[in-house]
């Protein structure tokens, strides 16, 4: 009988989720169509970039055999739907700079940069968490410290903070490297940088809605059974207070990985950000379309998590 | 949290001694709560002694402000952070609680006194299944394990009347009916059988024969030996299970005593007013305020309270008022200027299945009458008057505004009727942009019924015939029309008896009552000839409801205004309607002449009704 009733948001779930899925291929296509467009608009011929940049001496006989081998010689239309024709099939195509094929170099730089965004989302969480919840509880200079410091944090801007954090941490006190290296000392500077900024931002959030639920009648009601301050709280208000935040975090993982392209360059971190970045100097086109849709298919993958986790904490969403 | 509760004077010298039981469930003497600094000299309950023994209830009845809700929290230990609490005596189930630790006020909390507070849906955290709130009490207090609680919940759920407990405890408040969560909410607060139960308006947002079911349920609690707090605005609803009732009025106990004797003998101006204002059985046209320097009847400085025609539970009939010839009158057969005819609507759940709102709805509203509407919620009545506004399209049937159709034609056919439909909702509040002052509220809607090409004659001119009045000419100036817009502005004012000192107020600094009055000012700017009203007193208290009720009459005279007037309280529509249409789910089940469907209804939905209705009387 309780399974008869559990089925029907399962099959509810299914249907949105197979409903993104479908919406996801058109984003798809629409931003390997912008990336494609977008990258011809830079100044210089890729057949040069091919060939070892714009600086490198090359015969026309030499620019033109490019220009035929990677069909650059056709109409930009006809280049277009050869690409998507190729896109299609999952084949990203071969660089133009470093001769290898883009998927697998893609995937390799993949790795970093998940955990970079995945540990910067998570202590951007408990940063917010922890900083709401002190601050709707330690009476009014709390209050002000905590709104204070999350206003602050949410505008500070990576480049700014990752140096200031490289000052302080690996000049001054040589707690922490500079550079990024592979072991886990590594990653605290690159992290804390992203994270600092979007916990301000969530923190904002939450703190609003955790006043919103604090003062609502379940939370009378709760204290009128007999609730403390701290069941109050972890029973009740945080995961009102988590709702907001939940649906932003599809949103913040975007931005995290645009914040990586410039912290992956500020500490010297191999990543998608980094090879992006010198890819578009390079006008190594098949790399940029590939970097941006492997984005591009977290960026969703995400947005579906968060629609998923949300419909996990509010129980009110299933039925819909 | 902790020092909330301040020590009173002799609050060292214990007068009960530990130990020593005592009968009562809670014994409160010279309470006195402010929120300003502490010896404030406007505190908000100001001397508020009473007691409640076991299998007693005791009502509180006052409108808002009066410090009702501020009671039941200092019994609490919650009347929060700012307030300051002190009362030569505050003991509950015989032990003294002021200057209570938080931590010791938290094993008092729900074991030796319970919360109900007024809506479920939110006073349940809509998150969590209603089992889990319920055992949280237990999970707090006793060392049952999940098996024991589990039981125990089922138990409880069981006293309180919810059917299928096993099932609804795994559900959360927003999937239970109205009346089912109120029962969840109930049995949450009951769940360590705690001596005393405070209801704090309990029954305040549940539709009339919920209501009558969970009134019964606290009865039955009551018998069962538990004391009970009931906190309400409403005399009529607490008659039914008080004992005793205490009528609270600016932090003050007015008096205090058998609820037969403050019900039929009341001796405070106060209770007089409050009983007064009570529509139930009130015929129509009989005042329900007291009328501000008004001819009738005679209002001696004195006793300003007092002179209106004693309660109607006093004596039936009371001496007909003027009002009841030109009642009559307003009766006589006259045109339609409202028409439906088989209407319907259709929406789609989120769940893809339909759901008939309105189910073949047909009336009629003869000018100068009333038409009200009366059903539960759900029941399709706020529907009906948006199709009848056109604000959504029919999926069959017609609406026609003085014999011209209206749901039918086009919007811009529609908008030269517009102006004599005028609309009045229940929140006014939200009803207005709350950067705008009154004077521009109401500008807006002078200017906008200018717009359309059309000035009216003054709210109390009695031109209301439909002439037209006279329209502006296109050469008037700006300025003469801003003027005119002015001048119109304050007759409007006046008409709904708001003071011009109003004008550069925002509506979020005015009262309930004037707020709605504004909103009725508002209606009127185009000078209607129909004038829809969607629960208009619902979120008032009952003497200002009353007031409106009132106003609502005399503008209906003045003007010669026909009204569609939707509520869900039967006694409102008793008061003031002519025709009366029952509606439940979708359809209308019976119609007729307000008196007759009121004294001797034919359907069995009307006939539940009725008997639901709280009245006054033994």
């Amino acid at each position: 009988m309780a399974e008869v009733g559990r089925a029907a948001p399962v099959v509810r779930t299914a249907r949105v989720v197979l409903g993104r899925l479908g919406g996801a291929v058109f984003v798809l296509w629409m931003v390997a169509t912008l990336t494609f467009f977008a990258i011809r608009l830079i100044p210089g011929d890729p057949a040069e970039a091919i060939l070892g940049g714009p600086g490198s001496q090359t015969s026309p006989e030499a620019l033109a055999a490019v220009r035929a081998e990677y069909g650059l010689d056709q109409p930009v239309f006809v280049q277009y739907l050869a690409q998507l024709a190729r896109l299609a099939t999952g084949d990203l195509g071969r660089s133009y700079s470093l001769n290898q094929d883009v998927a697998p170099l893609l995937l390799g730089q993949l790795g970093g940069t998940l955990l970079l965004a995945v540990l910067a989302l998570a202590v951007a969480w408990l940063l917010a968490l922890g900083l709401a919840t002190w601050s709707t509880r330690g009476g009014r200079f709390a209050w002000y410290l905590g709104s204070g410091l999350e206003i602050v944090a949410a505008a500070l801007p990576h480049f700014w903070l990752a140096t200031v954090l490289i000052v302080l941490f690996s000049v001054w006190l040589g707690w922490l490297p500079p550079i990024s290296t592979s072991g886990v000392s590594g990653l605290v500077l690159p992290v804390l940088t992203l994270a600092v900024p979007l916990a301000g931002f969530l923190g904002q959030i939450m703190r609003e809605s955790l006043l919103t639920a604090l003062e609502s009648p379940f939370v009378l009601s709760a204290r009128a059974r007999g609730e403390g301050e701290r069941g109050v709280r972890w029973v009740h208000v945080i995961r009102h207070a988590s709702l907001p935040a939940i649906s932003l975090s599809g949103w913040a993982f975007g931005s995290l990985i645009s914040g990586a392209v410039v912290v992956e360059t500020i500490f010297a971190r191999p990543g998608l950000g980094r090879t992006l970045l010198t890819a578009v100097t390079v006008r190594d086109v098949p790399v940029v379309v590939g970097a941006v849709l492997i984005v591009a298919v977290g960026y969703i993958l995400m947005t579906l998590l968060t629609d998923l986790a949300q419909r996990i904490a509010d129980p009110r969403l299933r039925a819909r | 949290m902790s020092g909330e509760l301040g020590v009173g004077l002799g609050g060292l010298g214990s007068p009960e001694a530990a130990g020593v039981t005592d009968a009562t469930a809670v014994r409160v003497r010279n309470l006195v709560v402010g929120f300003g600094p502490q010896g404030d000299a406007d505190p908000v309950l100001n001397g508020v002694s009473f007691e409640v023994a076991p299998g007693e209830c005791l009502a509180i009845v006052g409108e808002s402000g009066s410090g009702k809700s501020v009671t039941a929290r200092s019994l609490l230990g919650l009347a929060g952070d700012t307030a300051w609490v002190r009362a030569d005596e505050l003991s509950l189930a015989g032990s003294d609680v002021r200057g209570l630790s938080e931590q010791h006020w938290r094993r008092r909390r729900g074991r030796d006194v319970g919360l109900v507070l007024q809506d479920a849906l939110v006073s349940l955290d809509p998150l969590r299944p209603v089992g889990r709130e319920i055992a949280d009490s237990l999970r707090l207090h006793t060392r049952l394990g999940a098996a024991a609680r589990h039981a125990r919940v089922l138990e409880v759920l069981h006293q309180v009347g919810l059917p299928d407990a096993a099932n609804q405890m795994r559900k959360r408040s927003g999937e239970l009916s109205g009346g089912q969560r109120q029962r969840a909410l109930i049995a949450a607060a009951i769940a360590l059988d705690p001596p005393l139960l405070i209801a704090d308006e309990p029954t305040t947002a549940l539709d009339v024969t919920v209501q009558a079911q969970i009134l019964e349920l606290l009865a039955s609690l009551k018998r069962a030996g538990t004391g009970i707090l009931l906190i309400s605005h409403d005399l009529a609803v607490v008659g039914r299970i008080a004992d005793r009732i205490a009528v609270l009025s600016e932090g003050h106990i007015v008096e205090q005593g058998p609820a037969q004797e403050v019900l039929t003998r009341p001796e405070h101006p106060v209770t007089r007013q409050m009983l007064a204002a009570i529509p139930v059985d009130k015929p129509r046209g009989l005042r329900l305020s007291p009328r501000a320097a008004a001819p009738v009847p005679p209002a001696s400085t004195s006793s300003a309270f007092a002179s209106p025609a004693p309660p109607a539970f006093v004596s039936p009939a009371p001496p007909a008022p003027p009002a009841f010839a030109d009642h009559a009158d307003r009766a006589a057969n006259r045109d339609i200027v409202l028409e439906a005819a088989g209407l319907v609507k259709r929406f789609t759940r989120p769940d893809g299945s339909e759901q008939l709102a309105v189910d073949g709805v047909s009336f009629r509203l003869e000018r100068g009458t009333t038409l009200g509407i009366v059903g539960e919620s759900g029941s399709g009545k706020t529907t009906t008057a948006r199709l009848v506004l056109a604000l959504t399209r029919p999926d069959a049937g017609e609406v026609r505004v003085l014999g011209q159709p209206f749901s039918a034609a086009a919007e811009k056919q529609r908008r030269l009727l517009r102006p004599r439909l005028g609309a009045v909702y229940q929140d006014a509040l939200s009803s207005f942009d709350p950067r705008l002052s009154v004077e521009q509220v109401l500008r807006d809607a002078v200017g906008g019924a200018a717009g359309r090409g059309r000035r009216g004659g003054a709210p109390g001119s009695g031109d209301t015939s439909g002439s037209g009045g006279s329209a502006p000419t296109a050469a008037s100036t700006t300025a003469s029309t801003t003027a005119a817009d002015r001048l119109r502005v304050l007759e409007l004012l006046d008409a709904v008896g708001l003071p011009p000192g109003l004008l550069g107020r925002r509506p979020l600094s005015l009262s309930g009552g004037q707020r709605q009055r504004v909103s009725i000012a508002r209606a009127l700017a185009s000078d209607p000839q129909i004038l829809i009203c969607d629960e208009p007193v619902s979120s008032l208290d009952v003497t200002v409801q009353a007031q409106v009720l009132d106003l609502l009459d005399d503008l209906q005279r003045e003007l010669g205004l026909s009204l569609l007037f939707i509520s869900h309280d039967l006694g409102v529509i008793q008061h003031v309607s002519d025709q009366v249409a029952v509606m439940l789910d979708g359809r209308i089940v019976e119609t007729g002449a307000a008196a007759r469907v009121f004294a001797a209804p034919q359907h069995p939905y009307t006939q539940a009704l009725l008997g639901a209705v709280p009245r006054l009387g033994f």
